[in-house]
């Protein structure tokens, strides 16, 4: 008699392609054999995909989206809920832990040359995850209804209201009222647990089965499948994703788990980084703190917008630096993919671009002076200069050979 | 997929003819939902003028009150602040107001209609957050010559008193003064205009 669990198996397959997209996408799905460090993060962001999902489901039962009933209903989920303090912290440093993955996610596909040829539409779509995940986290912000909610969202929906001519009424389109209010409140709820989470896990998705289709990158750049066992056809320098990454990724979700529960049990307000302090403030319309700043995540383009003297133009610069972000794969001139067979040029670019990141991120935080508007300043030039002159400089470089193998570092 | 047909051209005529009509009724049944998101009636009818008491402020004192949601301040100025407006041209953006909203019984150098009461919607022109009232008695480090105005902590715009943009800040123009009727000496209704009726 054949066993029942592979009896059920059949049964499946023959109904819905379950095997076969095991194997597709896990079993024989042959990854490089010289994954490093930098491709935790991946899975790494998926895990935090749906660990926001699960924990914001729990959320929404005792949220009110309510102006009037909202902070409220936050504070009752940390004082009265039966560990509503533990499924909102994981939810509020979470999102700081999204961001951290997918910031590191993306560096490394500047370091390994990810986003070149073939995989420019990966690159792609996982810049429209990262605006998503940029539009997902402001609508939460506003949900606990605190001083930083309010100002934050009255600050960046009057983004809009910089567009000449239809731009005011754009922002009270948005807003559904002439200043954010109860109306608001209520459809950023519904935008933020409907209607993001949605196009989120699509383009995940999407994401994944793009790879799958052209086959990862790697530390070298090289391409695996150029060198093909002959019988098989399986890549030489190819490993099955299962078990051999699925075992690495768990190390890396434990290791993440062990921080993260660091944070939750330790510091969850993480020194006002990941909840501020003046959201422990209900929201006052007519008081706007004394200093107000956006989430870290956000604080590099902020400090773009402010070094521009000109609001509509400031609104544009701060559009641009992530509008550029989306041409990488064709700023890119140079033969070779990974850091590791490019020249100086390309290096020193790299960690220029990695200090303005870190210099605006810390201007953003922190009130403008003359001093600091002007290494805003010199920052954003760099942070542009990074991009829009790539096509010269990358050209320019002087690249080592690439092996045709993967090497073993 | 056209070969072996007859008249293709009828059948391009039916596609263009049918995607047409297909997009006319998406367009119509889009509309619905995108007008939902404008203000409800509501919404609208919550906007309602509001009366405000102004017989007790006292000289430089502000007053907040609540207008469609938005801080509207009745700044009462003294002689000396009214004077030192005139001091402050060459610093500011929008001397004339000719750029910034405001009715025009509004468009003088006060910004007002009885000079002495200054009445502005209390949101920065920049990004709309709440700037702070400073006044010369306050302690402040906006320098040695600071003529008394309003200071956005959000990004570091500066206004005076009759609610002028300085030179070389990001927002863009003067703070709005909103429509206003007086009623009587003391008593000023924000919301109407003298002659227009209900804003």
């Amino acid at each position: 008699m054949k066993n029942i669990l592979t009896a059920s198996l059949e049964w499946v397959d023959a109904r819905f392609p379950l095997s076969k997209m095991w194997n597709e996408h896990l079993a024989q799905y042959y990854a490089p054999k010289n994954f490093n460090f930098w491709y935790y993060f991946g899975s790494l962001a998926l895990v935090l995909l749906i660990m926001q999902i699960f924990t914001g489901i729990f959320l929404a039962g005792n949220y009110k989206p309510d102006a009037a009933l909202a902070f409220g209903s936050v504070e009752y989920i940390m004082r009265d809920v039966n560990y509503g303090w533990l499924i909102r912290y994981m939810h509020s440093t979470g999102a700081s832990f999204f961001f951290l993955f997918i910031y590191l996610h993306m560096f490394r596909a500047l370091l390994y040359g990810s986003y070149k040829k073939p995989r420019e539409l990966i690159w792609l779509i996982g810049m429209l995850i990262y605006v998503c995940l940029m539009a997902e986290s402001f609508l939460g912000y506003l949900l606990p209804w605190g001083q930083m909610s309010y100002w934050g969202a009255q600050v960046i929906i009057s983004l809009f209201g910089a567009i000449p001519v239809i731009g005011e009424e754009l922002a009270v389109w948005v807003r559904g009222d002439y200043v954010i209010g109860d109306t608001t409140l209520n459809r950023f709820f519904a935008y933020h647990v409907v209607l993001v989470p949605i196009i989120l896990l699509a383009l995940a998705v999407v994401h994944i089965i793009a790879l799958h289709e052209v086959g990862s990158n790697n530390p070298d750049g090289i391409d695996i499948k150029k060198h093909k066992d002959p019988k098989t056809g399986i890549p030489l320098d190819g490993i099955p994703f299962h078990p051999y990454y699925t075992v690495k990724d768990i190390v890396g979700i434990v290791v993440f788990l062990i921080f993260f529960s660091i944070i939750i049990f330790y510091m969850p307000e993480f020194h006002g980084y990941f909840l501020e302090y003046n959201n422990f403030v209900p929201a006052d319309p007519m008081k706007t703190p004394a200093h107000i700043e956006p989430s870290w995540y956000f604080t590099p383009f902020y400090a773009i917008l402010r070094a521009v003297p000109d609001k509509f133009l400031g609104v544009i610069a701060m559009g641009a630096a992530i509008v550029v972000l989306f041409f990488l794969p064709w700023l890119d001139r140079s033969p070779v993919r990974s850091i590791r067979y490019k020249g100086w040029i390309f290096k020193t670019a790299l960690a220029l671009f990695v200090i303005s990141f870190f210099g605006l991120a810390y201007l953003g935080m922190n009130a403008p002076t003359p001093l600091r508007t002007d290494f805003a300043r010199l920052f954003s030039a760099i942070y542009f200069g990074f991009f829009l002159l790539m096509p010269w400089y990358s050209k320019l470089d002087k690249t080592k050979p690439v092996p045709e193998r993967v090497t073993d570092r | 997929m056209t070969d072996g047909i007859d008249d293709k051209d009828k059948r391009r005529f039916l596609i263009a003819a049918t995607t047409t009509v297909g997009a006319v009724g998406f367009g119509f049944a889009v509309w619905p939902f995108l007008a939902s998101l404008k203000p409800s009636a509501r919404t609208q009818a919550a906007g309602a003028p509001v009366e405000i008491d102004i017989s007790k402020l006292e000289d430089g004192q502000r007053l907040i009150v609540e207008w469609r949601g938005k801080p509207v301040w009745i700044v009462k100025r003294t002689e000396k602040m009214l004077a030192d407006l005139d001091t402050l041209t060459p610093k500011l953006r929008d001397i004339n107001s000719e750029e910034s909203i405001q009715p025009d019984y509004a468009k003088n150098i006060t910004r007002s209609m009885k000079p002495e009461y200054l009445v502005v919607v209390g949101i920065c022109t920049h990004l709309g957050c709440s700037p702070s009232y400073v006044k010369t008695t306050d302690a402040h480090d906006l320098g040695e010559d600071w003529k008394g105005g309003f200071f956005c902590p959000c990004h570091g715009s500066f206004f005076d008193l009759a609610g002028r943009v300085y030179l070389g800040v990001p927002a863009p123009t003067n703070l709005v003064v909103p429509p206003h009727t007086y009623l009587s000496d003391t008593r000023i209704l924000v919301g109407v205009d003298p002659q227009a009726g209900v804003a």
